[in-house]
């Protein structure tokens, strides 16, 4: 049945498509790794950030531009990995980043698991607005169980140990999380990246693509649709719940803000700015809203306004996202030349 | 030997009477044309036999187990597979990919999310060699979203035919395609369905096709069987002529 043409040519797919991701990561990779010593520390820790939120917003993703299914609820699992690590620090006295992880995960899952249950069995409006009421629950018991969390003053959580205490932050904090800490994000960062692009490209992630494009086809070729929406969800939101988790020894606190449905909302943003139908969009767009966000913050008391006109703009006049007009036009550009 | 057998199968829409009391059958290793005028109930009775919905009343048997109850899944297991009258393709995917992913859930495979789809050069080539045989190869790496009617119809009934069932329901697969082109397409599925000892029930408007390619036909009327029988019976059948064959005709 397999003539040797048709083997080849499968082989060469394969190939193309590993080699042509290796030809792009590999340089931004080696870029990523010098970044702290080539730009001042303010600037590494800005793009710390920005790697934290590519980790959630690339989770996100897996389910809007996957799955077809628009979370309004993200916050909700950021917040888990962000407080499951305070409270750590606050009942457990942990220190180490990688018990962080950890407890996040398994936070993340629960949490994620028990929301998923009820959320997809509902697509469209439906899905976004149970997910959006849901992790405004969660909101709601940040803000009344206050002597847990601390209510608006939220919970502090100081400068980890990394790599089972073999570096600590003992030293300057600012030196610290632009050097130590940003290349433990990085290397996060790479391994999320890779498990997530697998994902996406296994015969898993074609057939979430099947129930975007088709819910009820997808259904008449045997794919039991609830349950793999259920198992996206669930690995949406790890993904989400673990930049949580990385994010909040950054900041160095956590408030019941993170939970906040607008929080959610800017999670929604970064990813359409960067393009939902690509790879890269989330991780693309997640960077370059961190640097709009703080600079428009910098920039004037109405920063909410003037970012969200931005904001606006940009999504008009770029419809496919940052990575996809790049696309287009470095397509045109190869057709011209 | 009944493959398929539906015991007083009822649907009613309202005062749409779509599927009216309805004893069907398809014998093993057969081409069944089923016939009837527009609204007679024939993709009704298609979509209560696959599972898109429950019937109000009556029993679905195939071989030998009672299925009126079972879930979508367990019947392309079991081994029915149809396609669509209204085209229903994963749009955004290649029209390989749309072949490759039925493959993938075929065999189970779908539950794999750390391995690289790519890699299962066995899925891809049965996915290419299914294309070919269908005439849509060319199209392969193109979205299915952008190939034309007909071969979005093609797609769509080669996603069925890729399920391996033992007894294919195919809505109208030639409607919409070229005259020229109708002969190939079924000479493709009826042999691939012969060959391969499964049966296939076939719904079709043009009477060329039906007297040509199918062992029995199934004449409905307004919900109910009105006949049924070998071409030869059919085309003698008197009921049938007046208000099928007289109204409808060959498009
Ligand atoms: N989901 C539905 N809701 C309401 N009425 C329906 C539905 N599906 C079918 N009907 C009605 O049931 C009757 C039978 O329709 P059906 O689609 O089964 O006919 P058909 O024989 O396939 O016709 P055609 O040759 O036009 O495809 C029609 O009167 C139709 O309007
Ligand atoms: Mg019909």
């Amino acid at each position: 049945m397999s003539t040797p043409a048709v083997t080849a040519s499968a082989n060469a797919r394969e190939a193309g498509s590993v080699r042509t991701v290796l030809r792009w990561a590999v340089p931004v990779a080696v870029l990523l790794l010098v970044v702290p010593w080539i730009v001042p520390p303010y600037t590494a820790i800005l793009l710390t950030y920005g790697l934290v939120m590519a980790i959630g917003a690339l989770g996100f993703n897996l389910l809007l531009g996957y799955t077809g299914l628009l979370s309004f609820g993200h916050s909700a699992y950021f917040g888990v990995g962000a407080y499951v690590v305070a409270l750590m620090v606050k009942y457990l006295g942990v220190g180490s980043m990688e018990l962080f992880l950890f407890g996040a995960i398994i936070g993340s899952v629960i949490v994620t698991a028990v929301f998923g249950w009820v959320c997809v069995r509902y697509t469209r409006i439906f899905f976004s607005i149970l997910t959006l009421a849901l992790s405004q629950v969660l909101w709601s018991l940040a803000f009344k169980f206050f002597w847990v969390t601390g209510g608006t003053d939220g919970l502090r959580v100081p400068t980890p140990s990394l790599l089972v205490g073999l570096v600590t932050g003992q030293g300057d904090k600012t030196d610290f999380m632009s050097h130590a800490y940003y290349h433990y994000v990085l290397v996060v960062f790479f391994a999320a990246v890779a498990l997530m692009w697998v994902i996406v490209n296994s015969p898993f992630g074609k057939a979430l693509q099947a129930i975007r494009d088709n819910e009820t086809r997808a259904e008449f070729v045997g794919v039991q649709i609830w349950r793999y929406r259920f198992v996206a969800f669930l690995v949406s939101g790890v993904f989400t719940g673990l930049a949580g988790a990385l994010w909040v020894p950054l900041n160095g606190l956590t408030t019941p803000d993170i939970i906040h449905w607008s929080f959610s909302g800017e999670i929604v943003f970064m990813t359409v700015l960067g393009g939902f139908r690509s790879f890269a969009g989330p991780i693309v767009g997640a960077v370059v809203f961190n640097y709009l966000k703080t600079y428009a913050v910098g920039y004037t008391v109405y920063w909410q306004l003037l970012l969200g006109a931005v904001l606006v703009a940009l999504v008009l006049s770029l419809p496919t996202g940052i990575v996809g007009t790049a696309g287009r036009l470095a397509a045109r550009w190869k057709k011209v030349s | 030997m009944s493959l398929l057998v539906t015991k007083n199968l009822v649907k009613y829409f309202g005062d749409t009477h779509a599927v009216d009391h309805v004893d069907f059958t398809v014998k093993e290793r057969e081409v069944l044309a089923l016939i009837g005028s527009n609204g007679a109930g024939k993709t009704t009775l298609v979509n209560l036999i696959s599972g898109l919905f429950p019937p109000d009343s009556g029993q679905i048997l195939f071989r030998g187990q009672d299925v009126t109850h079972e879930s979508v899944h367990g019947r392309i297991s079991a081994g029915i597979a149809r396609s669509f009258q209204l085209v229903n393709l994963f749009d955004q995917l290649s029209a390989l990919d749309n072949v490759a992913l039925t493959i993938f859930s075929r065999e189970g495979k779908t539950r794999k999310l750390a391995s690289l789809a790519s890699a299962d050069h066995a899925v891809w080539d049965e996915a290419l060699e299914i294309l070919r045989l269908f005439g849509l190869e060319g199209k392969a790496q193109m979205l299915a979203g952008g190939v034309s009617q007909g071969e979005r119809k093609l797609l769509d009934v080669a996603i069925a035919y890729a399920l391996r069932p033992k007894l294919l329901f195919l809505d109208e697969p030639t409607s919409g395609v070229s005259t020229r082109e109708k002969t190939p397409i079924m000479d493709t599925v009826t042999s691939v369905v012969r060959s391969r000892g499964i049966s296939a029930a076939i719904i079709e408007h043009d009477m060329d096709v039906v007297f040509n390619y199918s062992d029995r036909i199934v004449a409905m009327h307004q919900g109910a069987i009105l006949a049924d029988g070998t071409p030869d019976e059919i085309r003698r059948n008197e009921a049938v002529t007046t208000t099928l064959i007289g109204t409808t005709g060959p498009r």
